[in-house]
């Protein structure tokens, strides 16, 4: 295994990217996640090759293809598990899970919980539209119950949407943030607070359905931006949230939680593990 | 006349210390010589409810379970009629049970055993913190002819941390057994070992132990997955040596995280395994599917119970080789092994673990809940044919390497994460060479034989099964069920009839021209196997050319397939 210590180095953010052209509609929201990303590991002076971006599926967790650093686009719902895999694996690498709310919050949801309660230092950014659109426009478990322009819910989906920076913070995320990529500085610099604050940060991206959701493009005006006043006290910040209605940005929370921990030094060897079954 | 094998069954409510008095036999025999094999049966009952230990002891190495009982002690006999089909008992058996505890049950004296009784209880009783099942272990002991030093060192090093009120009381008890045992002593007692074993030659493992060790020795230091039963005891040898090893092993929130945690550690170049059980395999298949599909290595230990759905989690079967040979959606190559005995699960998972390095590809191993929680005395186990190591990319600047690039024998250089240059996206969706999406008839084509190809050319030596014996007829076979069609061909040559034994320890990709030169001369095979739809025949008659005359003993679990049946079965297939 090669193990480098992780370098600091002079990179532009176009090192970032890389030649494939996404998939995204024009003016899609995750265009801005995907610049956000380049900035702020330019920024952090984080070597490509120590990067990793792990994916589920759905537009969003198109993502690895369009960056130059290590990616792993797996399977619905599963992208945070594979990166805990991969960073408890290789805690020098840093490493960023990202995708859909459906990926994230529908077939995925089990792992959103157990992750946060988990603390693994990683850093989660769910680009939320509130809408399934590689499949097309379902609804997902963030779109209103009044939805009714899915052929597969007419009437609506019926159902009250997950709150989920909510279920990060009492399942136990370290940090949690709320962005718009109407506004990418302020995503740039939350990013770079994410990926350097100890165990598992959940950035919560408005990032609009230009296609399926066209009415989002009014979000920036309803955006509030630095709405959050940062708080280290989760009862203070889930009070804030009692009367959150999603369109809060800034930082939310940031915990002192213990980070899960990585492996420790070895003290044995395998002649010491035979040894155990000699009669 | 001292015999040769010895087998002995301890029954009793759980709790009653049926396992405890069993292993504390198996330990005892190994210290004084001989070899042994003790499976389990529980119910599925949290605690109480009824449990058995079955041991075998013997002068030579234990494989499989005998045709019969010698020597049943009952400690009580709660619930004991769900074993009797697992108690064989014939006229020169002996039923050792206490008075107190009610008449024997009717089912187990119809073949005319002899009975005797053993008053545990009140012999317990009239000891100071006495126990049942100590008294239990003194008799069968003295029927066995056990060493009395052998058995004190086995309690000693088992009670030793609980104070000397309470050894004092265990060696009681059993000095009151083997008192007792001098009553009924009826020609049991073992032969003495033929030779004393050298010092450090012997083990007392487990199969599910045994497993855990070999994965570490292939190289694993990554383990996340779900509690399962039976495999949950490969998971608990693991997590305290894997710390000791400077690894890691994470309880997963459910099978569809720990392979996917799985396929990240390998991702990043640490050998990863997960070891579960059928309706956690069930849940892993799409998971393997990306591994095979990003070329990602990963072992999954599947400790084979009686399915589908929960079926019998406690029991044994062989009966996941279909999921494990194609679960898969898509055209989905990847690599299958099965230990076939209980220190062979260290050798094979070893092997797993070292092919899914060498060769990037998810590796399944079949292990089974008898094998897996059997326990036994055996000589020290082998390690695994040396594989190449996991082959490693390290690029120039030059901007020219490509992840998936079809190579001479199809395996591509993997760069792992921290490597410059190497930067690539793993990727469930097809990709061509370099690792980019892509819905091209010609790339999908080159992927799908290159990652089929792979597995095809490599050359996986002699130890893709055991082959023993010669002779016109052949028993083919794999896994667990192995132990008893070796005794079985053993007998049979004893008897002058020549026949060949074939156990499978390669199950994908297929080694047809292998098998053809093993079965040179075979005009007639018997298939065994333990599972009610003849999955493992049906495996054969897809991928290998057999003789015309094929019959195939198969029964699903949990009663063990015996020797005895097994040489009938092959001796019925003879030519009048």
């Amino acid at each position: 295994m090669t193990a480098p210590d992780t370098r600091t180095v002079t990179r532009e953010a176009k090192h970032y990217k890389s030649d494939v052209k996404p998939v995204w509609c024009p003016g899609c929201g995750d265009f801005a996640v995907l610049t956000a990303i380049t900035k702020a590991l330019a920024q952090m002076g984080i070597a490509q090759e120590d990067t990793a971006v792990v994916t589920g599926i759905g537009c969003a967790a198109r993502l690895p293809g369009y960056l130059n650093v290590y990616g792993l686009h797996g399977i619905h719902g599963r992208a945070l598990p594979a990166a805990t895999g991969l960073k408890l694996a290789r805690p020098e690498l840093t490493v960023l899970a990202a995708g859909g709310d459906g990926d994230g919050f529908s077939i995925g949801g089990n792992h959103f919980l157990h992750a946060c309660r988990r603390n693994v230092d990683l850093v989660y950014i769910v680009m939320d539209n509130e809408v399934y659109g590689m499949t097309k426009g379902q609804a997902s478990p963030t779109t209103e119950p009044d939805w009714s322009e899915s052929r597969l819910t007419p009437q609506g989906p019926g159902v009250e949407p997950f709150h989920p920076l909510s279920l990060a913070l009492i399942s136990g995320a370290n940090w949690i943030g709320r962005a718009f990529t109407g506004d990418p500085q302020t995503l740039t610099h939350m990013l770079v607070e994410a990926v350097n604050h100890p165990g598992l940060a959940f950035l919560h991206v408005l990032s609009p359905c230009v296609t399926y959701r066209p009415e989002q493009k009014d979000w920036k005006k309803t955006v509030r931006r630095e709405a959050f006043t940062p708080t280290e006290d989760p009862v203070e910040a889930q009070r804030v949230l009692e009367t959150d209605d999603g369109f809060n940005a800034g930082v939310l929370y940031h915990g002192r939680r213990p980070v899960y921990a990585p492996a420790p030094e070895a003290t044995a060897g395998m002649a010491d593990l035979d040894r155990e079954f000699v009669l | 006349m001292a015999s040769a094998s010895l087998s002995i069954a301890f029954t009793g409510s759980g709790g009653a210390g049926v396992m405890t008095a069993g292993q504390m036999l198996l330990a005892a025999a190994g210290r004084a010589g001989h070899y042994g094999l003790m499976t389990r049966s529980m119910g599925p009952q949290i605690r109480g409810g009824e449990s058995a230990a079955f041991l075998r002891l013997a002068r030579h190495p234990v494989g499989a379970p005998d045709d019969r009982i010698d020597l049943l002690v009952a400690i009580d006999w709660e619930n004991v009629t769900r074993f009797l089909a697992e108690l064989p008992m014939d006229a020169g058996g002996l039923i050792l049970a206490d008075p107190a505890q009610g008449a024997v049950p009717e089912g187990l004296v119809a073949h005319g055993p002899t009975v005797g009784d053993l008053p545990l209880k009140e012999t317990a009783k009239s000891i100071d913190g006495g126990r049942a099942n100590m008294v239990a272990l003194g008799a069968a002991a003295g029927i066995a002819g056990i060493d009395r030093a052998a058995v004190d060192a086995v309690v000693n090093r088992a009670l030793g941390r609980k104070g000397e009120a309470a050894l004092t009381a265990a060696r009681a008890a059993i000095e009151a057994g083997f008192a007792q045992a001098r009553e009924h002593e009826n020609g049991h007692a073992l032969a003495p070992p033929e030779t004393a074993p050298a010092e450090g030659t012997r083990w007392n493992v487990s199969g599910n132990e045994a497993t855990g060790l070999g994965a570490l020795a292939g190289g694993v230091r990554f383990v996340a997955a779900y509690p399962i039963t039976p495999a949950t005891d490969v998971l608990e040898y693991l997590a305290p040596r894997l710390e000791k090893l400077g690894g890691n092993l994470v309880q997963a929130e459910d099978e569809l995280a720990s392979i996917n945690m799985v396929l990240g550690a390998g991702y990043g170049g640490v050998p990863a395994l997960t070891a579960t059980a059928g309706p956690g395999f069930a849940l892993m298949t799409e998971g393997i599917g990306l591994g095979i599909a990003t070329e990602t290595p990963a072992v999954v230990v599947d400790v084979m119970r009686g399915g589908p759905s929960t079926g019998i989690p406690t029991k044994s079967e062989q009966a996941d080789l279909d999921i494990a040979l194609s679960g898969m959606h898509g055209d989905a190559p990847h690599v299958v092994v099965a230990p076939n005995a209980i220190a062979d699960c260290r050798a094979t998972t070893e092997w797993a673990v070292r092919l899914a390095e060498a060769l990037q590809v998810p590796t399944v191993v079949l292990s089974d809940q008898f094998m897996g929680q059997a326990r036994a005395v055996l000589d020290a186990p082998g390690a695994a044919p040396d594989v190449p190591a996991r082959r490693t990319a390290a690029p120039d600047d030059a901007g020219t390497y490509r992840r998936f690039a079809v190579t001479g024998d199809f395996v591509s250089p993997m760069a792992l994460p921290g490597t410059p240059n190497g930067m690539y996206t793993a990727d469930g969706l097809e990709h061509d060479a370099s690792g980019a999406p892509s819905t091209l008839p010609e790339v999908h084509a080159e992927q799908l034989h290159k990652r089929r190809r792979k597995l095809e050319v490599f050359d996986y030596g002699a130890f893709w099964a055991d082959v023993e014996g010669d002779g016109p007829a052949a028993i083919i076979t794999w896994g667990s069920v192995t132990g008893a069609v070796r005794e079985a061909a053993d007998r049979l040559r004893a008897d002058g009839h020549a026949v060949r034994v074939i156990s499978l320890r390669l199950l994908l990709p297929a080694q047809p021209e292998r098998l053809a030169a093993a079965l040179e001369g075979v005009d007639r095979v018997l298939v065994v196997e333990q599972t009610e739809g003849a999955q493992f025949h049906r495996y054969l008659r897809a991928w290998y050319d057999l003789p015309a005359d094929v019959r195939c003993l198969n029964r699903p679990g949990p009663l063990a397939l015996r020797p005895g049946e097994i040489a009938d079965a092959l001796k019925e297939g003879a030519a009048p």
